[in-house]
């Protein structure tokens, strides 16, 4: 075996030695590392969800009932929910075009698929911060509830909270990647990959959304 | 490098089957489904939408397998906490029944 240096020279050299596990751009492998301990953090919120909502002797107040909205004089159970399910899935599927555009150095389109992507993931977090605002003002806190199950307000606002900070990056990520795509920052070296990598991170953001509102508002 | 470039018909369609899927567990709502029907009908739906997405949109069914296994094998560590948690929180519920009640 080669004999090389050992200290901090030889463990800078070590981990930058040249040997890849991952044949994926160096950017894509670290979005994806970080996907996979922010997939850590939201079960871990589900998890803890499911256990006080099973130890729970209060009754869970019905989702179905308590995020319905009365429009024309009629009671729509989950009826914003289902709308901001629609949008995300929406902004999912334009930012899948821009990834592609991006590959084909149609620049233009490319940022502006991405913008509408950007637009969509604001209205969602409007429609979020409405649904906060109402059930406030209905007397849901972390603490309690008029309800039922006193837990129900904690998991509430930590889990959609904690999405809605992801999908408010996620709106301010896009927009800095569209607008130096637009710009042509990425033309030189001919590099579009970022367009992809934060495709990653807004898809994820929509596959949390799947799985909160599966489990949170169906349940 | 190999690039992800697919037809755009492909993502097409994949958002079209996403649509469907969320009306129909949306309407396992709307219809008042009860009881191991519907628990049984959200999972499968909520399955079958996080696997077109990260399939399809994030590309995971083209890239290889090294990456597909690092990512895909350690949330199975969850499936255990959750299960482990489901039994501690009955114990939890049956003891406050018994004594906080």
């Amino acid at each position: 075996m080669e004999k090389t240096s050992d200290g901090w020279s030889g463990m800078v050299a070590d981990w930058s030695g040249d040997r890849e596990a991952f044949r994926v751009p160096w950017g894509k492998a670290m979005m994806w590392i970080f996907l996979l301990s922010d997939t850590f953090i939201f079960g871990s919120f589900l998890t803890g969800y499911m256990s006080v909502r099973i130890a729970a002797t209060a009754g869970w107040p019905n989702p179905s009932e308590v995020f319905a909205l009365t429009i024309g004089g009629v009671q729509l159970p989950l009826i914003l929910i289902a709308i901001m399910t629609f949008i995300l899935i929406t902004s999912s599927g334009t930012m899948a075009m821009a990834v592609n555009y991006a590959y084909r150095r149609e620049r233009a389109v490319c940022a502006r698929l991405m913008l509408v992507t950007a637009a969509l993931g604001a209205s969602f977090v409007c429609m979020q911060a409405f649904e906060w605002s109402k059930l406030i003002a209905e007397g849901v806190r972390p603490w309690g509830n008029p309800d039922g199950a006193a837990q129900f307000g904690a998991c509430f606002f930590m889990i959609t909270g904690f999405h809605g900070l992801h999908v408010t990056a996620g709106v301010i990520y896009l927009s800095i990647v569209a607008a130096r795509v637009r710009r042509g920052h990425y033309e030189a070296g001919g590099n579009y990959d970022i367009v992809e990598i934060a495709g990653l991170y807004w898809h994820f953001v929509d596959l949390v959304w799947v799985f909160i509102f599966a489990l949170f508002y169906l349940w | 490098m190999e690039q992800q470039q697919h037809p755009i018909g492909l993502y097409l369609k994949v958002w079209l089957l996403l649509f469907v899927l969320s009306a129909m567990s949306y309407m396992v709502d709307l219809f008042h489904l009860h009881g191991y029907l519907r628990w049984t009908l959200i999972l499968l739906l909520m399955m079958a939408k996080a696997g077109l997405i990260v399939a399809v949109f994030m590309h995971l069914r083209w890239e290889r397998a090294a990456l597909m296994y690092a990512i895909l094998a350690p949330p199975a560590c969850l499936l255990v906490l959750a299960w482990l948690m489901w039994i501690e929180s009955d114990h939890t519920f049956l003891t406050r029944m018994e004594y906080f009640r």
